[in-house]
């Protein structure tokens, strides 16, 4: 569990970027600090790890304030992921990820082996450990960067923006990797972004900061979309809040009948559904006749039964050229239909709920 | 035949060799031992920058005849005392690599030092396994200059009576022998090229990460 006590960062220059700061890390969950910048987010995060002392209060991680004892020894029990990987362009990506086992004086062969088998936790390739990082990507560099965090087993991993240098796409997969890495490991990790969609996506809570170093509330994803604090959160979370709230609800939906057809078959008029043989959708045809693979249309997202939420179920149905949404089971095979007003009425329902 | 000269004084020529290179690369090493600490001082702290560097600088402007002949004067050596050859040209090799030294750890990305001092590192370690290694590159040009100058600078020594293959170009004009005097430039120069490709080669194997084609 991490602590702020009043903590108050004046820098010499006489700027306020942490003002009178109380706040509460939950421990084994993802906390989320978010922002726009010149919001002492990411100097709220270096004081946990002394990178950055307070001139006012105190930080505890465990009990334990930060400033006292050796801040080296400090720094080596916390993980540490930076803008951009930060990676060491002269070492290899074995030797880049082995860094905090090495100084904490492990056997050279340990280490390696360590790195080794976290370049299999983070998804990199065996061969890629005698590279270095200049020939990686930067996703993949920062999978690297996660790995060389999580060497040492910290109980606690800060991350620094660690996804904005990269592009949406890999953005997407690195921020689904942490939250299953986060399944297994259960770190208390706290994580600065400026990004509100990447804050809801992952955070078990979140901290909103504003300008001048104030925390502006710090709530659950949910509660944060639902109920802004005051004038500025809302502006922050944006005009999308209550499509995004759709992603915190995740009701059983009523799915409708889906007739599909095969390539190779003969479709009845309108929109009909082509899957492949073993029952997995490959896209629309209109009208009638004989499926031909040139005619069909690509489809829209899908809606995966069990695990999907709501938004993802409005948006198969939105993104669906037939205006009927595709609910898909855990193997990717067609489960059924859904419409728009299917999610609408559900989502009311969850409303109705909410206020019994 | 003139040309004989040359085999008959090969061992003169190859002792004469010797006495350079000691005298013109004992102060690279001597010169790069302090000039890291000094630079990484600069480095580290603006306003000794605004001092070291231009300092630096102007001792290099210091013509080096003068300075082999003032300096015995200063440490107490005696004139003939090759050793005021070393002081002297220690004191260039300083003076060129103190900014060298400094440009290379100012260019050291700071992220990548922030990501060390967050990993755990304590600022003596980093320095050597961190900023140290990413700033060869830099420091390896900044030593190419001090040799290659270093290895021209002993020469003017023999004006002075200290040893190298500059007494080739005394003793030859002296004698009015040109063919000892070209064996001067031809060893000068054939040194200059080795030691700087050396130098080149040695940059190569330390910094094998500046090699690899980026695929990104």
């Amino acid at each position: 569990m991490i602590e702020f006590r009043g903590v108050t960062k004046r820098f010499p220059d006489g700027t306020v970027a942490v003002d009178g700061l109380d706040l509460t890390v939950d421990a084994g969950r993802i906390t989320v600090f978010v922002g726009p910048s010149g919001c002492g987010k990411t100097t709220s995060l270096r004081m946990i790890n002394r990178m950055i002392a307070p001139t006012e209060g105190t930080v505890t991680v465990d009990g334990r304030d930060v400033m006292s004892g050796d801040a080296a020894d400090l720094r080596r029990g916390i993980g540490y992921v930076i803008q951009q990987a930060g990676l060491f362009p002269h070492k290899t990506i074995r030797d880049n990820i082995a860094t905090v086992p090495l100084l904490l004086g492990w056997s050279k062969r340990r280490a390696r082996a360590r790195a080794d088998e976290l370049m299999e936790v983070v998804g990199l390739a065996p061969e890629m450990a005698a590279r270095y990082p200049a020939q990686l990507s930067g996703g993949q560099q920062q999978r690297v960067g996660v790995a060389r965090a999580l060497a040492a087993d910290p109980p606690v991993l800060l991350m620094d923006e660690p996804f904005s240098a990269v592009d949406p796409v890999v953005r997407e997969s690195l921020q689904e990797e942490l939250l299953r890495l986060q399944g297994e490991l259960g770190k208390t990790i706290v994580f600065v972004t400026h990004d509100i969609d990447e804050a809801v996506k992952l955070g078990d809570k979140v901290a909103v900061f504003r300008t001048g170093g104030v925390l502006a509330q710090y709530d659950e994803p949910g509660v944060l979309l639902d109920r802004p604090a005051d004038g500025f959160v809302d502006g922050f979370v944006g005009r999308d809040r209550g499509y995004r709230k759709l992603g915190f609800l995740s009701d059983e939906l009523p799915l409708a009948e889906l007739p599909t057809v095969r390539v190779g078959e003969s479709a009845p008029d309108g929109w009909s559904l082509v899957v492949d043989p073993e029952g997995r959708p490959l896209g629309w045809v209109q009208g009638g006749g004989s499926v031909e693979e040139a005619t069909v249309v690509p489809g829209g997202s899908l809606y995966e039964v069990g695990s999907g939420s709501l938004r993802s179920a409005l948006d198969a149905a939105l993104s669906s050229p037939s205006g009927r949404g595709v609910a898909v089971d855990g193997d990717g095979r067609v489960a059924g239909a859904l419409s728009a007003d299917d999610v609408l009425r559900a989502l009311a329902a969850s409303r109705a709920d909410e206020a019994a | 035949m003139v040309w004989d000269w040359i085999p008959r004084n090969l061992g003169m020529i190859g002792g004469l060799l010797g006495e350079h290179v000691v005298l013109a690369l004992v102060p690279v090493l001597i010169g790069l031992v302090l000039a890291v600490p000094i630079g990484w001082a600069a480095a580290g702290n603006r306003a000794l920058r605004g001092v070291l560097v231009p300092a630096a600088s102007v001792l290099y402007t210091i013509p080096s005849l003068a300075l082999f002949i003032v300096l015995p004067a200063i440490i107490g050596t005696r004139i003939l005392d090759p050793l005021n050859v070393v002081v002297a040209l220690t004191i260039y090799t300083v003076a060129l690599l103190v900014r060298s030294v400094a440009d290379a750890l100012g260019a050291v990305p700071s992220m990548v030092v922030a990501a060390a001092t967050a990993m755990g590192y304590r600022p003596g370690r980093r320095f050597v396994s961190v900023e140290l290694p990413l700033a060869v590159p830099v420091l390896i040009a900044g030593l190419r200059v001090a040799a290659v100058s270093n290895i021209s600078l002993v020469s003017v020594g023999a004006l002075i009576g200290v040893g190298g293959l500059g007494q080739l170009f005394t003793d030859g004009y002296q004698r009015n022998f040109p063919l000892e005097i070209l064996t001067g430039i031809v060893m000068v120069l054939l040194l200059a090229l080795v030691v700087d490709g050396l130098l080149v080669l040695i940059g190569r194997f330390s910094t094998p990460w500046t090699r690899v084609g980026a695929n990104a």
